[in-house]
């Protein structure tokens, strides 16, 4: 099985921890992951905003950059539900608008084969407890995408769990979305930082010493926020937590 | 729309206002929160909720593709029931029809079951310049009225208001508008309650003319609902001797049959109950009982608008519910009135720029008043996919493109006030196709980390941000070239990268 | 009242707004698909009574039931316990029903009854057309035993008598079978109440504040 690592922009220019985090936990676990050089962005920030013009070719792109592998990781809920939720629509609007099929026969061959990172450990490779090792107490903010795009369901807090000296405690409000929300986060900035707010308030009551989410670009924000309010909570991705061993450093 | 909104400002403006009034926000959090849960609650009750879902949507897909069929249908019906059917194309002919139909009964009062077709026209505005007074008679709508404030919510338009403020209209302007509330009135909803049903028994029981909307028009039967609690609906519908309901075109259902899928997804989703106290039906005119003349309004105003775009006219399936408002939080935080509409939270960002264009501030700000987080079509009674159509709006803003204002097709030319930031995404377009651009740009980010202060306040657009957030700092590496440093040696092709 | 091209207007903007629905397609040919159930579960007939007892209850109606043979005393006794001095009473409610509420003056359902009249009557006394389990709902659709819309909710207090064996249903969708949409309905689950103040549920404003619901067995 070919599998190829989809790093998304924000991770690949702003947290390639995480990034190094998925090599390391997929290696770990016997995976022989790769990572095409030509891969960019999925183009999820324009088309949110209302560029699907300017999305278009990002999503050709991305067809045509992983299209000879049989699986497609990516550390991001959001992205991964713009790949398989929106690019058939992107297609199509393409096919529609005069542009042709190839985008929206290409969507449909890579859709099946992208996974975000805990559906590809819990459904493709079976396996929950993936040897981790994380002395602390952590809460789980499952971003929106993932929760209502992707429906990964309990795949993260059950790989959370599985995890040794792991204590899982319960975030209030937990599917409250945090107020990132991509471009919203600057065009509504006092909204937006107002549901921050709220987020960092309920990961404070949970007692976590550690927020995780499966979504950089919503850790950003929240960790955004936690830092300038000196907030004594860590955000994490839950790749980075995945990959701590008995012998790395917490 | 009605001019009461007109030169509204923005909604990240007004929102920025709202979200500081700490009274605001914690009646709106109290009272959302409450409902969230009863709501799912009810939906739990029936196994086959998603069943019930799929057939509201499918009705209301079925009826819009064919709603010239049905229109017609619906008005053979109801005048073969003994009712007056009118046509009006928008708000002004049909508070022109309104106004006309009051005076001919030489009235100079009306009351009014609440009615959002009638907050959407501006009537009671456009009734006062004609010298009738339009008296509202659900309770929220009563709070609203007598605080000469806006409704904020659609199911409870004075959901802003906590009960304390609620006594305090009470005590200080009832008696302006009849008979006055009792001194020692106290902030128990009971006592409210009583004071509300006090003050308008005396309008109840002498009024002569109602104006109504309808949740639900049959077009095989002419029938028409209304679906409330308190009993000022069968009040207004049963006691006047006139009739006068206002009612969009996209309110009617083929069927006597499909009402029972909208009496199971209505007031669960909207009340959160089993069934909501009181739902009246009423064909034509019964001799000897109710009204005996009945007169429906069908109300365009950018419905038909709305119909002609492919995505957007699944905002037409919506059945007012305001379950949608109850879970988001957006409209938690900024609350309704910054939506500048009678129609706030999600289901208003979709619905207004559609009925209304997106030419004004606040029309073009209303598709981005939302973080995409979906919990509004998680809970649409009616499946709307109310992201779908918050981008789809958000494109026609950005880029512009065909749209249909009254009844003509247009192009929209992309909004002004846009053009930064569409360099910006072009800019950023170009760079994400040419990976060794985007690659120099990061290590250029990466290179100049020790020169980046660690709580930056950016100047522009991007002080957004760090108003109230710190930013990341730049790695040391970029993801790719660790890639490259640690692997890069055993390949990593990718097949048919194109770099 | 309307100029007679607004009608033309709205329908031929609606014609052209669905310029993607084929010419040729008619209503019938998109059948709506129904996968949803016709009533919530499979229950006994005195199930089935349980149920709506208990919903009616869980919405504050009072509830309560008797054989038939005991209504009289029953309606006497809830409209004495209630201190009612005047009942209203639709022209076909059986003469037995009041038999025995010998102290409380009867005011016939009439056209030219005024609001202001029926506001001063303590109480009604009506039948029904048919009462859902599954919500606590109970219709009426003024037939003879039920009477003109008014009676049931300018008076403060309604006594309403369901007969257990030919007039409950489970549900929604069974309900709307019987119903007949000529007919001005009114559907009632519970006493009048507002969710207005705060999203949350406060019985009595308008209609009648106290719902007697009697279930009659036998």
């Amino acid at each position: 099985m070919r599998v190829a690592l989809f790093i998304t922009c924000v991770n690949d220019a702003l947290f390639p921890d995480a990034g190094r985090a998925v090599v390391g936990l997929l290696e770990r676990l016997g995976v022989a992951v790769d990572f095409p050089p030509g891969q960019t962005c999925c183009g999820q920030m324009q088309y949110n905003t209302g560029y699907r013009h300017q999305a278009e070719p990002l999503a050709v792109r991305f067809a045509s950059v992983f299209a000879g592998y049989d699986a497609v990781v990516t550390p991001s809920g959001s992205c991964a539900a713009m790949v398989r939720e929106v690019y058939p629509r992107i297609g199509e609007r393409a096919a529609a608008e005069g542009r042709g099929d190839a985008l929206a026969e290409q969507a449909a061959r890579v859709v099946p084969k992208v996974y975000e990172l805990s559906e590809f450990l819990v459904d493709v490779l079976g396996v929950e407890d993936v040897g981790a090792y994380f002395p602390h107490t952590v809460a789980y903010h499952p971003t929106c995408h993932s929760l209502r795009l992707l429906r990964v369901g309990d795949r993260p807090t059950r790989l959370l769990r599985a995890v040794k000296g792991l204590d899982l405690v319960e975030l209030p409000g937990a599917e409250e979305c945090c107020g990132f929300g991509g471009t919203f986060s600057v065009k509504n900035p006092a909204v937006s930082a107002a549901m921050g707010s709220d987020k960092v308030r309920a990961a404070v009551d949970s007692g976590a010493e550690v927020l995780c989410a499966a979504d950089n670009s919503c850790l950003m924000h929240i960790g955004g926020t936690i830092s300038r309010q000196g907030s004594g909570v860590r955000v994490m991705h839950l790749a980075e937590i995945l990959a701590r061993t008995e012998g790395s450093a917490s | 729309m009605s001019g009461t909104y007109r030169g509204a400002p923005a909604f990240p403006k007004a929102a920025e206002a709202s979200t500081r009034d700490r009274q605001l926000r914690g009646n709106l959090r109290h009272a959302t929160h409450t409902i969230r849960a009863k709501r799912a609650r009810a939906v739990a009750e029936l196994g086959d909720w998603a069943q019930l879902r799929a057939a509201g949507a499918a009705i209301k897909d079925h009826t819009l593709r064919h709603l010239d069929h049905y229109l017609e249908q619906l008005e053979a019906a109801v005048t073969a029931a003994g009712g007056q059917v009118h046509w009006a194309v928008d708000a002004d002919e049909a508070n022109r029809i309104v106004a006309e139909l009051v005076k001919a009964t030489g009235e100079t009062e009306v009351v009014k079951v609440k009615s959002m077709a009638t907050q959407e026209i501006g009537l009671n505005e456009a009734l006062a310049e004609q010298g009738i007074r339009a008296y509202e008679t659900d309770l929220a709508e009563l709070i609203v009225q007598l605080g000469d404030d806006r409704p904020s919510h659609i199911l409870v338009p004075a959901i802003h208001r906590n009960r304390s403020e609620i006594r305090d209209i009470f005590r200080s302007t009832m008696g302006k508008w009849g008979r006055p509330a009792p001194d020692d009135l106290t902030d128990s909803p009971a006592e409210l309650a009583e004071a509300a049903r006090l003050h308008l028994r005396e309008k109840f029981l002498g009024a002569k003319v109602a104006v109504s909307g309808a949740n639900f028009m049959v077009a095989e039967t002419g029938t028409l609902v209304v679906v409330e609690s308190e009993g000022n609906g069968r009040m207004c519908l049963t006691l006047p001797e006139t009739l006068i309901s206002v009612v969009g075109i996209e309110k009617v259902v083929p069927t006597w049959q499909d009402l029972e899928v909208f009496l199971q997804l209505l007031p669960r989703s909207s009340t959160a109950e089993r069934m909501n106290p009181y739902t009246s039906t009423w064909t034509g005119t019964t001799d000897g009982d109710g009204p005996q003349t009945f007169h429906l309004i069908l109300l365009d105003n950018g419905r038909t608008d709305t119909l002609a775009d492919t995505v957007g006219r699944q905002a037409l399936r919506c059945i007012r519910c305001s379950a949608c408002l109850n879970v988001c939080p957006v409209y938690e935080r900024a609350g309704g009135h910054a939506y500048g509409s009678p129609y706030p939270g999600p289901i208003g960002a979709i619905l207004t720029p559609q009925l209304r264009g997106t030419a004004s501030e606040v029309d073009a700000s209303l598709p981005y008043a939302s973080t995409l987080c979906g919990a509004c079509y998680e809970v649409c009674p009616v499946a709307i996919d109310i992201p779908e159509v918050l981008v789809h709006l958000r494109e026609r803003v950005a880029e512009g493109g065909p749209a249909t204002r009254h009844g003509t097709k247009v192009t929209i030319k992309p909004a002004r006030g846009h053009a930064a930031e569409r360099a910006a995404m072009r800019a950023a377009r170009w760079a994400f196709e040419h990976p060794r651009a985007l690659r120099a740009g990061e290590r250029l980010a990466s290179g100049t980390r020790s020169v980046h202060p660690a709580r930056l306040r950016l100047p522009g657009p991007a002080r957004a941000w760090s108003d109230t957030r710190d930013l990341p700092s730049a790695p040391p590496e970029p993801f790719r070239d660790w890639w490259q440093r640690t692997r890069g040696a055993r390949g990593g092709d990718g097949g048919r990268a194109t770099q | 009242m309307s100029s007679a091209g607004s009608r033309d207007i709205v329908l031929g903007r609606i014609r052209r707004a669905l310029a993607d629905v084929p010419r040729t397609e008619r209503p019938q040919d998109v059948p709506v698909e129904r996968t949803y159930l016709r009533t919530h579960g499979e229950r006994s007939e005195r199930q089935t009574a349980d149920l709506l007892a208990e919903n009616l209850a869980d919405y504050r109606a009072v509830v309560h039931r008797c054989p038939s043979g005991e209504l009289p005393v029953r309606v006497a006794s809830l409209l004495a316990a209630r201190g009612s001095a005047t009942v209203v009473v639709a022209p076909g409610v059986p003469q037995e029903w009041l038999s025995e509420a010998a102290g409380v003056a009867r005011i016939p359902d009439s056209a030219g009854q005024t609001a202001h009249e029926l506001d001063s009557v303590d109480s009604v006394v009506t039948g029904c057309a048919v009462a859902i389990a599954e919500t606590g709902t109970i219709v009426l659709d003024a037939s003879p035993d039920q009477g003109r819309r008014r009676i049931t909710l300018v008076p403060d207090h309604h006594i309403c008598v369901v007969r257990l064996a030919d007039q409950v249903v489970d549900s929604v969708p069974q309900a709307l079978e019987r119903l007949d949409p000529a007919r001005p309905l009114t559907w009632i689950s519970g006493p009048s109440a507002t969710s207005d103040i705060e999203l949350d549920r406060v019985e009595g404003v308008h209609g009648p504040r106290t719902l007697e619901v009697v279930l009659v067995e036998g």
